[in-house]
């Protein structure tokens, strides 16, 4: 085993199709986790902009979780859901909501008064007034927030694999660091990089296509 | 298009009325709004100035329910605003603010089309109105309504803020310092637009503002409200200013404001005084016969032979004999329009050493004349109040 090669090309080529899965079972458990944790954070953030008191609670909650390091976390939830997707997917999901709830309230409250009072002003319903002005207008800074949970994610996902999930984390670990083979484990890492570097890339390319005006307002200064 | 032609040019508005509005925040001892009530008349400028913390903002807001007045009834055209939903109310009375306001995600035609989308009109019918109002505050819709409110220059803003205001062609439009963002050159020029605008659409404009020559410029009825929502004087501009009604009124339109009742009247509000003609190549001894025969004057005008002032010349210059040459003259009689305002005027002939205006038309050809005198006089006729009332100046409106 110490004479292999350090790294074997001829291992990808043989391995392309659990690789494959890997790769797609990484992305589907980061789509779950990004998913449902802005699912979560929008209602969390409707819930504040109706009652402003709850944000220093909401974010001191979510801000704990954050603070909860990984391993302690699958550590607390393996004795309830076992090792399950359930468990990754409630640590992945509570890592997500300090960012994105944050950045869904500043989106929100960013939005300047005279807007609101000028949409108000014109006969919008509350409802209306959301959906049409204070949503589209925040998109950046959510989108923002989408792009660091995104890439923080697809990092966190490959911890997953100590509980038998893990996607690209597998490879690093299983095959990769508990069998001594740094060809999985470089396969992995390059993957996860170029993974989050594309994701990174997608977010940013959906808000210039979503959001025309913003680069509107940077080309006029 | 013909339907929707007909729409904005039906002038007209709807009369605002308050009767009896208090506002008191919380339980607060003063209340911000205090048993307020006036009368707005359809198709007027009714601006509320005064001092901050006057009301004038609350009282606007009351009308179309930003704020809820705790007392008191308001109507337009005789409907309470309270026996509608809000947005409802909101979406019939347009609504322009200080900072605009536009929408930066929504280019310029989807601004203007907020309203009549919450109308449901078709898409046909909006496109059309987008482009009419576009054109109607200067703008050339080709070239502005596909851009976003960052590629305008603030007045364009303002513009396109006063469109999107119009859009549903509401009878009552309600304007927060709508210029107060604006500097001072283009301010002037987006006002006078706004009154040439107002001269073809005739809302009913309540229009809220601090500084009193906007209120003097643009208002037909200016309410001056005093701390504690106190309705001081509500009257014409010219009213207000030839009596105020109390020691408040007199000290916040300021100490000027016989100089600000001269922006006001217009050169053809007076009577002109005729002059002497002499006309350029007249025989002397004719000329000096014509100037003896009239009391009171002692210049005469040389004009040319199409009737263009050249200057003024006396007796002592129509000595001799012959024909007067041009040269004749003295010259530098100012000469005003009868569009001119009397400030205006009564600036070109403090200027002069004669202190006659010489009146003229469009080819410049004299009508008449004036003096700092008929100026004088005319601050000291009687004013007509925005009841009908004539009433003599400085007597106060109230007692």
């Amino acid at each position: 085993m110490d004479d292999q090669p350090f790294f074997r090309p001829e291992w990808i080529g043989d391995n392309l199709d659990v690789i494959g899965l890997r790769l797609w079972e990484h992305v589907q458990m980061t789509a779950i986790a990004v998913g449902v944790g802005l699912l979560v954070s929008f209602a969390l953030a409707l819930l504040i902009r109706r009652v402003p008191a709850l944000y220093g609670p909401i974010i001191g909650i979510s801000g704990t979780l954050y603070a909860i390091p990984s391993l302690a976390l699958f550590a607390l939830l393996v004795p309830v859901t076992g090792l399950s997707l359930v468990t990754a997917e409630i640590a992945l999901v509570s890592y997500t909501l300090l960012i994105l709830v944050r950045n869904i309230v500043a989106g929100l409250r960013g939005v300047s008064a005279d807007i609101v009072e000028a949409a108000t002003g014109m006969g919008l319903t509350e409802r209306q007034r959301l959906l049409r002005i204070e949503l589209p207008i925040a998109l950046p800074v959510i989108i923002a927030g989408l792009r660091i949970a995104t890439v923080t994610t697809i990092g966190l996902v490959t911890v997953t694999a100590l509980i038998g999930r893990g996607g690209l984390g597998y490879l690093i670990i299983n095959t990769g660091i508990n069998r001594f083979f740094p060809t999985s484990i470089y396969t992995g890492v390059a993957l996860a990089v170029a993974l989050a570097v594309l994701a990174d890339l997608a977010l940013l390319g959906l808000q210039r296509l979503l959001t025309p005006w913003a680069r509107a307002r940077s080309a006029s200064v | 298009m013909s339907i929707i032609r007909s729409v904005s040019s039906s002038a007209g508005g709807a009369v605002v009325a308050l009767e009896h509005v208090t506002k008191r925040y919380g339980d607060a001892d003063a209340p911000a709004v205090d048993d307020l009530s006036l009368t707005i008349p359809a198709g007027e400028i009714c601006v509320l100035v005064g001092p901050s913390g006057c009301g004038k903002t609350t009282t606007m807001k009351m009308i179309n329910r930003l704020i809820e007045p705790t007392g008191g009834r308001i109507t337009i055209d005789g409907v309470d605003v309270m026996s509608l939903p809000a947005v409802e109310l909101r979406r019939r009375i347009g609504y322009v603010i200080q900072q605009v306001g536009l929408f930066p995600h929504l280019t310029i035609a989807d601004n203007v089309a907020v309203v009549p989308r919450l109308l449901r009109w078709s898409g046909t019918r909006i496109r059309e109105r987008v482009d009419e109002l576009l054109e109607l505050v200067g703008l050339d819709p080709a070239a502005y309504r596909g851009r976003y409110p960052a590629a305008l220059s603030g007045g364009e803003r303002q513009r396109v803020g006063v469109a999107r205001a119009l859009a549903a062609d509401p009878p009552v439009m309600l304007m927060d310092e709508p210029f107060g963002a604006v500097d001072p050159i283009r301010r002037d020029r987006l006002q006078n637009e706004f009154l040439r605008l107002q001269s073809r659409v005739r809302k009913t404009i309540v229009f809220v503002t601090h500084d009193v020559d906007e209120a003097i410029k643009m208002a037909d009825r200016i309410a001056i409200l005093q701390r504690g929502g106190i309705l001081a004087q509500y009257d014409s501009p010219d009213a207000i200013l030839a009596n105020p009604a109390s020691p408040f009124v007199e000290r916040f339109v300021g100490a000027d404001r016989g100089l600000k009742r001269l922006s006001l009247a217009r050169v053809r509000d007076l009577e002109l005084i005729e002059p002497v003609i002499v006309r350029e190549g007249e025989l002397r001894a004719e000329a000096r016969a014509r100037l003896a025969a009239r009391d009171g004057i002692d210049y005469a005008l040389l004009v040319d032979d199409r009737e263009r002032p050249l200057g003024w010349i006396d007796a002592g210059d129509l000595a001799g004999e012959g024909p007067v040459p041009a040269e004749a003259a003295t010259p530098g009689a100012p000469t005003v329009e009868p569009e001119s305002t009397l400030r205006d005027a009564l600036s070109a002939m403090l200027g002069s050493s004669v202190q006659l205006g010489v009146v003229v038309d469009e080819r410049e050809r004299v009508i008449g004349l004036v003096s700092v005198d008929a100026v004088g006089e005319a601050l000291r006729a009687p004013v007509r109040a925005a009841d009908g009332t004539l009433r003599p100046v400085g007597e106060s409106a109230t007692g």
